[in-house]
């Protein structure tokens, strides 16, 4: 869904989200709740430059509207795979931008993660993944890599992975195993701005996904194994 | 006089014993307990019995603390459910155990591509459970001095860490160059080039740029004394840290020189003899830190 659409359908016209390049910010009114927009577009690259720009977008939401909430618009090939980027630090700019992600939530501010359109894996991490609960389209693609490449990386063959992806949740791309896993909340479907409404309320503040991934029987190992850690 | 004993060429178990004091070190979910990964069976890939990572406490310098250490000979050090859900257990069991300091031997390619998703949601538990161990004043230590580096989600989480050790033969980054090659051509990024690869993400860099907090040899008892100096070095996040952090990264960016010339940004950061820089010992690049 184009991000113009998804802001109407969000709030209406009570929203001032602009792009900027590929880079989403802005402000929106909900039942008469400031609530700051953030992400990117045009399935973005995540490089040192972009997870500054939307590092600063929370930090300014930290320092002058504490409590205010804050939804993250997802929409990333991944992460900036360039040399400059290594050189400059990428790891740590992202880990920055998870970090105040992370002090936001825990200074009280709901953060929702919205995969509306592409996840890919590093965009991925300090984004949706580290609010207090993603959600997604259900059109939007979520994966780590794309299969010919991760045939190359695994020497497993393409048509192995295919077969796999079928029906194994860990390595087919898609919102559904995500979902199955844990690592995506809900789909959202029908009244998005109703969505959102549930999700402010509903979010839960500390990580469930691996209760949530036993649950839903797609990631059946790592809530127990934790237990286990904790009862040795 | 000891003999130097090479971290990066210890397995994960022979750091953990060497790092802390001896005969202190238990191990949590050992291998007799066999907790592997039910995806490798499945692709017809060898498991291993810990899935490549050690976690347990032990005594540093006679305080207790909990120690965690990635196998990288096992699939790089990759990420997969199990390997994930045992860190994660590690840290929420540091918050309620309340040790000196958590401490972990990093060394990964990041996410296991053999359980792609599963791997990538781990990763994010593993980053979200260290920031709660910081939140709760318990300082966290990274080191790094493996074959295989700390890459991909692992190289975020290393950056979440209060302090991040580094050898000058340890490689610190997100994307492998190897990855960086195949997406945008070898006029990028040549991997083959060992040189230029230690320039963009090994330590010597990392130090400079300020990405690691401590650079050693490759030595197993600078590993020690440096993990020893860590336990003293929490730091809470902030809204100020993240301020400083932010003008650091946003200051680093804007007066970078054009391309990505490691050299010339030595230079850059004030660095005295920039171009010699490559040649030298650790104790040498030490010296010339300015930021």
């Amino acid at each position: 869904m184009q991000w113009q659409v998804l802001t109407g359908q969000l709030f209406g016209a009570a929203h001032d989200v602009k792009a900027d390049g590929d880079f989403l910010h802005g402000t929106a009114q909900l039942d008469g709740a400031a609530i700051t927009v953030v992400g990117s577009t045009n399935h973005a690259p995540v490089g040192v430059a972009m997870a500054l720009q939307q590092a600063r977008v929370v930090l300014d939401t930290l320092a002058l509207h504490p409590g205010r909430a804050i939804l993250l618009l997802v929409d990333t090939q991944g992460q900036q795979l360039r040399r400059r980027d290594e050189l400059l630090g990428i790891n740590r700019a992202m880990a920055h931008l998870g970090c105040c992600v992370d002090l936001a939530r825990r200074q009280g501010h709901r953060v929702i993660g919205l995969v509306y359109d592409q996840a890919l894996s590093g965009g991925f991490i300090t984004s949706g993944l580290i609010a207090d609960a993603c959600y997604a389209l259900p059109e939007a693609e979520i994966r780590v890599m794309r299969i010919p490449a991760m045939a190359r990386v695994t020497k497993i063959s393409e048509a192995r992975l295919a077969d796999l992806s079928r029906d194994n949740p860990v390595f087919a791309p898609g919102v559904q195993n995500y979902v199955a896993m844990g690592g995506v909340r809900a789909v959202w479907t029908g009244d998005l701005q109703d969505c959102l409404r549930q999700a402010l309320r509903d979010a839960p503040r500390e990580d469930e996904r691996a209760h949530d991934g036993a649950l839903r029987g797609g990631r059946r190992l790592a809530q127990a194994v934790a237990e286990r850690v904790l009862a040795a | 006089m000891s003999i130097s004993i090479s971290y990066a060429e210890c397995s994960a178990r022979e750091r953990l014993n060497r790092l802390v004091d001896p005969a202190t070190f238990h191990e949590w979910l050992p291998p007799a307990q066999r907790v592997m990964s039910p995806h490798l069976a499945q692709l017809g890939v060898p498991c291993a019995f810990d899935d490549g990572v050690v976690i347990g406490r032990a005594n540093l310098a006679g305080e207790p603390v909990f120690v965690a250490a990635q196998e990288g000979a096992f699939m790089g050090g990759g990420v997969g459910e199990v390997h994930g859900a045992k860190l994660v257990g590690w840290m929420r069991r540091a918050l309620r155990d309340r040790p000196a300091a958590v401490l972990l031997l990093a060394e990964s390619g990041g996410v296991r591509l053999h359980e792609a998703n599963a791997g990538l949601i781990a990763v994010s538990e593993v980053m979200r459970a260290l920031l709660d161990v910081r939140a709760a004043g318990i300082p966290v230590i990274v080191l790094i001095g493996g074959a295989n580096g700390c890459f991909g989600g692992m190289g975020i989480v290393a950056r979440c860490a209060d302090h991040v050790v580094m050898s000058d033969s340890g490689r610190l980054a997100m994307s492998g160059p190897e990855v960086i090659e195949a997406t945008h051509g070898v006029e990028e990024f040549d991997a083959r080039d060992r040189a230029l690869v230690w320039r963009t993400t090994g330590g010597k860099h990392r130090y400079l740029s300020g990405d690691c907090d401590v650079l050693i040899d490759d030595d197993m008892q600078a590993f020690r004394a440096a993990a020893i100096a860590g336990l003293t070095r929490a730091s809470a996040i902030s809204l100020g840290s993240l301020e400083a952090e932010h003008r650091l990264l946003a200051d680093r960016l804007r007066n970078a020189p054009e391309g990505a010339d490691a050299i010339a940004l030595w230079q850059q950061f004030g660095v005295a003899d920039a171009a010699q820089v490559p040649d030298l010992d650790a104790a040498a690049v030490r010296a010339l830190r300015v930021v």
